[in-house]
């Protein structure tokens, strides 16, 4: 049988830093411009290929449910792709929270790709956003979330459908951070089967169970060409796949990602972990999210829930679960919330 | 009592469900439905519920209306076809109810701003969205207390009871939202999200109205309105409820909604399209009984208005 490092050794890997998207909800949306800045330099120094530059939810994002950012994403990408040298920059895009004329704003800043985002089954609310992203002749991806709650034959019809509308990569991304190595296996292998040889496939982790760079691994034996993480992995819930521990791991291992390794440890470890309330860490509420497969950034909203009510947020994210609530309904959270402490009579 | 004859174009599954209230209204009577699809489903369940069918589009039904006596329609199509509909009905003197997010028309939301509409001599209606149905009555509520700067809803609605018009054209669907959350509900400034949750058994419809007041919100006055506006909904949603709130944090009123469906003819998680059937069927009701009345003439539009 062939060796994980069998299947990996000279592979060419695109790392696609997510520190100022995903990191955003752990920031809760505040990052500074000068902190976006100096992280987003320091990544491009380091080689850094891609490197993601939005609200945690997307273009559009900044609202009451998840919370306003510090900045208007306008503000964001402009001061970033004026800072950086060879780093492609790209944005999240979900229809139904970010409309077109937002991501013509980002192209217009100087962002070039776009991560165009649905739930694992409602690709087909995608059309319109891939269409537009084509159109703008931006690095166009389909981006697949919550990628475990649907059996893999199903999750490859619905990169099927992205890839027709002009997707020229497809992500499996496991939001709740609750995939095991096979699993990823599984999907990966099945959609480098599936789609087109040109069509680039892509990876996104969550490090709730602690997983991440395993599952990378996992998903680069099985024919990714993508890698999505975060300098000191900062990102929702408890983080993303660490990015620095993805390169070293990457050049052991002989996956060429052209990134300077220690250039990324030192951005992670002087950049980025100093503006961080608390480093990510899978206490028990993030694990919680992996092992029940809950939306990651779930996470905040729980917490403070909590706080407000006198609840257990991992009471809270178990109901959220077992209600099959989906990324972007952090609304529900304090519906859910309201509801228990009314059972309860804490209110 | 002499009924309003109307047509309904659109046999999908707003057209079907409409059809069904329409057959119980006291002063409407559809006569006519339109269609594209020859032998399509929705055609072949009008024809046997007695209705006059075509599968030529708004063009096979354009030689009927005179003969016919079509003084209504409503467009259950999509929002590229609608304005084309639209022109051609009203040229005939047909008032259009718009059920599509084309909102060429007044936006309607009937317990804000239907009373409004009346005496406008206003040929085309539209509906906005089925989100904005279900958020723009508590948007209002909070407005007619006192000023909104911001208003923010997040509709969800289950998978199944979206059909493939809305999901090609969910940027439209967002930004009619959008707009109409401030416009109608009375908000300096309006948002919208959408969310699609495919969950089995399917979800009933959620609604979450977030409203910025400009001063501090009166939290008696808000919930005494918020309490009314919720039975004002229930005259023709039944299944409309305050599930939590109005809940207040600094200026932030929070409201949360359940909208279950009448279960006409889509089931009942898909309060999303109920409340906008019965949106659409309550305008049209008002205009009838005015036509009744002799409060409303309608006329022929010689140029597209």
């Amino acid at each position: 049988m062939m060796s994980l490092e069998d299947k990996v050794r000279g592979r060419k890997v695109k790392l696609h830093d997510m520190c100022l998207r995903d990191g955003m909800h752990s920031m809760r949306h505040q990052i500074t411009l000068e902190q976006m800045i100096d992280i987003a330099s320091g990544l491009d120094d380091a080689g850094v290929p891609l490197i993601q530059v939005t609200h945690g939810d997307g273009l559009g994002g900044s609202s009451l449910s998840y919370g306003r950012g510090l900045h208007s994403d306008r503000e964001y990408i402009t001061a970033v792709a004026k800072n950086v040298k060879n780093a492609a920059i790209s944005v999240l895009h979900v229809p139904g929270i970010g409309t077109l004329d937002e991501l013509r704003m980002a192209a217009d800043c100087g962002a070039t790709c776009v991560h165009v985002a649905s739930h694992c089954t409602e690709a087909d609310v995608t059309e319109q956003h891939i269409g537009l992203g084509r159109e703008l002749d931006l690095d166009t991806v389909g981006f697949l979330m919550m990628a475990h709650m649907t059996p893999p034959e199903h999750l490859i019809g619905q990169a099927l459908l992205m890839e027709s509308y002009g997707a020229q990569t497809i992500y499996c991304v496991d939001s709740a951070g609750y995939m095991l190595p096979d699993e990823v296996t599984t999907r990966i292998a099945g959609l480098r089967t599936a789609l087109q040889d040109e069509t680039e496939i892509g990876f996104h982790a969550h490090h709730n169970l602690g997983m991440g760079v395993a599952n990378s691994l996992a998903a680069v034996a099985a024919g990714a060409n993508r890698i999505d993480g975060s300098a000191a992995g900062l990102g929702a819930g408890a983080g993303n796949t660490p990015l620095e521990l993805m390169a070293a791991v990457s050049e052991r291992l002989g996956i060429e990602t052209g990134v300077d390794l220690f250039k990324l440890m030192d951005v992670a470890e002087d950049r980025v972990l100093p503006i961080m309330p608390q480093p990510p860490r899978a206490d028990r509420d993030s694990i919680t999210l992996g092992f029940a497969g809950v939306y990651s950034t779930f996470l905040y909203k729980a917490k403070e829930a909590e706080r407000k009510y006198g609840l257990s947020a991992r009471d809270i994210l178990i109901e959220l679960g077992r209600k099959k609530m989906i990324g972007g309904q952090e609304d529900m959270i304090e519906d859910t919330a309201l509801s228990m402490a009314k059972a309860r009579a804490l209110i | 009592m002499e009924k309003i004859k109307c047509a309904i174009i659109g046999p999908g599954n707003i057209g079907t469900d409409l059809l069904y209230k329409l057959l119980r209204s006291e002063v409407l009577e559809p006569v006519w439905m339109v269609g594209i699809e020859p032998g399509s489903e929705g055609l072949a369940r009008a024809d046997k519920l007695g209705l006059k069918t075509t599968s030529e589009g708004v063009d096979g039904l354009v030689p009927h209306v005179i003969a016919d006596g079509v003084q209504i329609a409503f467009d259950a199509t999509s929002a590229y076809v609608h304005p084309e509909n639209s022109r051609k009905l009203n040229e005939l003197g047909v008032l259009v109810i718009d059920l599509t997010p084309a909102a060429i028309g007044p936006l309607c939301v009937p317990p804000v701003n239907l009373k409004d509409l009346a005496g406008r001599q206003t040929m085309n209606v539209n509906m906005v969205t089925c989100a904005g149905q279900a958020t723009i009555p508590m948007v209002a509520a909070v407005s007619r207390v006192q000023e909104v700067a911001y208003a923010e809803i997040i509709a969800t609605v289950a998978s199944k009871s979206i059909g493939v018009g809305t999901r090609k054209n969910i940027d439209e669907f967002t930004r009619t939202t959008s707009a109409a959350v401030a416009k109608v509900g009375g908000a300096a400034q309006g948002k919208a999200i959408v969310i699609v949750n495919p969950a089995e058994p399917p979800l009933m419809m959620r609604d979450t109205v977030y409203c910025e007041t400009v001063d501090e919100p009166d939290q008696a006055a808000i919930t005494a309105s918020v309490q009314e506006m919720t039975a004002a909904v229930q005259e023709y949603v039944p299944g409309y409820r305050l599930k939590n709130g109005p809940t207040f944090e600094g200026r932030i009123v929070s409201i949360f909604l359940e909208v279950e469906g009448l279960g006409d003819f889509l089931p009942k998680y898909a309060g999303n399209l109920d409340i906008m059937t019965a949106a659409g069927a309550r305008t049209a009701e008002m205009f009838a009984r005015d036509i009744l009345a002799g409060r409303l003439k309608l006329e022929a539009v010689k140029e597209n208005a």
